[in-house]
């Protein structure tokens, strides 16, 4: 049992988009401080810092989580995916994203890399969502702009463009 | 909104952290899911020396399921025990309360023993133990003592957890025969801590009905097998033993109000869902 000392920095690596990063990080360091300032992933974004806005929102070991409620010594060997890993090719957007662009789901932007995240995994686990479904599983987002209507409309068009191409 | 500076223990066996728990006693914290610890080092409400972290564990990770009851261990998540498609028939209290548990995004992370442990008085978890007539299974690395829900939730915030000990596991009793649950809450949206919570259980002989979000910790009352005006007498008289009081959220009268009517209902949904 090794005892990580609180003002000492420690060695933190993981499974990045795919691509294993380390850098280091004191107890106390919040993932989204060690991910935006360590690794210079400024993608997910910091709003609420507890938990309660879903901007921060990236996926830990397969499943959305909150990243300003996870410490990052807490990931150290995890494997993560942030809003940087969603195109397929830095010049091409993924299907959900293009959804997004489609139907004006974002004005300011500040909460879509956590939306996109959380509903990039669950059209992935429940491809054929209905529109209460997925008004209930974005009640973990906050979105101040939109009012949410085009959000809802991008993620059912791209649920059904995704079912489209599984089956192509 | 930063936490204060304290030392990390990734801990491997139980052991170790009762190592540490004895050693830190009340300057240590155990760290599960982090859903509501990690909130409270944030706004520095707590600011221990040293952080445990048990999710490493291999054997606080299991749920252990013995025909009369099921023990879920400290390293359970919720969105894991949710997921389990037998988990209406085994516990139905159980699968109808989860969702209510902050969200989706946070059940993926967020354990059972974690929201027991922080006992907020509005929260799902400790109503249903309390519901249920739930235990809580409390170690240190010498003895072992397992708490009744009703007696572990002592007030706002606060449980009969002393410094040194980890919470193990709880333990709710499976599905019983011939006996309903139904369970909801109210709150602004959804998602929100509840301004009132109810979860009932009816049987032939009676019903139980257990109120969160309106005393400072979840309360569970028994009742014979009333109906009709009898029936919203008792729960009545309950709602006023429960010494709601105004706030932010909701006055008092509005809290007793929920109760009378959600109350109600909830018994009437259980003895509806029994057979």
């Amino acid at each position: 049992m090794s005892r990580l000392d609180a003002l000492g920095w420690h060695r933190v690596r993981f499974e990045l988009n795919g691509r294993v990063v380390e850098s280091n990080a004191q107890p106390r360091m919040l993932l989204t401080d060690f991910l935006r300032h360590s690794l210079g992933m400024t993608g997910t974004h910091v709003g609420c810092e507890h938990g309660v806005c879903g901007a921060c929102t990236i996926e830990i070991d397969g499943v959305p989580a909150r990243a300003c409620l996870t410490l990052a010594v807490q990931v150290h060997g995890a494997k993560l995916r942030t809003v940087e890993g969603l195109a397929p090719t830095p010049d091409r957007l993924s299907i959900l994203q293009e959804a997004f662009r489609r139907h004006h789901a974002l004005q300011c932007g500040f909460c879509t890399p956590g939306i996109l995240m959380s509903l990039d995994w669950y059209l992935r686990t429940k491809p054929g969502p209905t529109e209460v479904e997925l008004r209930e599983f974005l009640a973990g987002h906050l979105c101040r702009c939109t009012g949410y209507v085009p959000i809802v409309k991008a993620a059912l068009d791209a649920a059904e463009r995704l079912r489209e191409a599984s089956h192509a | 909104m930063k936490p204060a500076p304290f030392d990390y223990v990734c801990a491997q066996t139980v052991r170790e952290a009762h190592v540490v728990l004895a050693a830190e006693g009340d300057e240590a914290c155990v760290l599960a899911g982090g859903q509501s610890l990690i909130p409270m080092l944030s706004m520095r409400l707590a600011r221990p020396k040293v952080v445990v972290d048990i999710m490493r564990v291999p054997a606080l990770a299991a749920v252990d399921d013995n025909g009369q009851t099921l023990r879920i261990g400290a390293a359970v998540r919720q969105a894991e025990l949710l997921r389990r498609a037998d988990l209406g028939d085994k516990q139905p209290l159980l699968r109808l309360a989860l969702p209510w548990v902050g969200h989706a995004q946070t059940r993926s992370r967020g354990t059972l023993c974690g929201s027991a442990a922080h006992a907020d008085p509005s929260a799902e978890i400790p109503l249903v133990l309390v519901a249920l007539e739930g235990t809580i299974e409390l170690s240190t690395r010498w003895r072992r003592r397992r708490v009744p829900a009703e007696a572990f939730f002592t007030g706002m915030m606060t449980t009969a957890r002393r410094p040194d000990e980890l919470i193990e596991a709880i333990v709710v009793p499976c599905r019983r025969p011939n006996t309903g649950y139904a369970f909801r809450e109210f709150g602004r949206r959804y998602g929100d801590f509840a301004i009132v919570a109810c979860a009932a259980l009816a049987s032939p002989r009676g019903a139980r009905l257990a109120v969160g979000g309106v005393a400072d910790r979840p309360v569970a009352r028994n009742f014979a097998d009333l109906h009709g005006r009898a029936l919203d007498e008792a729960v009545e008289a309950f709602a006023w033993e429960l010494e709601a009081r105004d706030d932010l959220h909701a006055t008092a009268a509005y809290r007793r109000a929920l109760v009378r009517r959600m109350g109600r209902e909830m018994i009437e949904e259980a003895r509806r869902c029994r057979g």
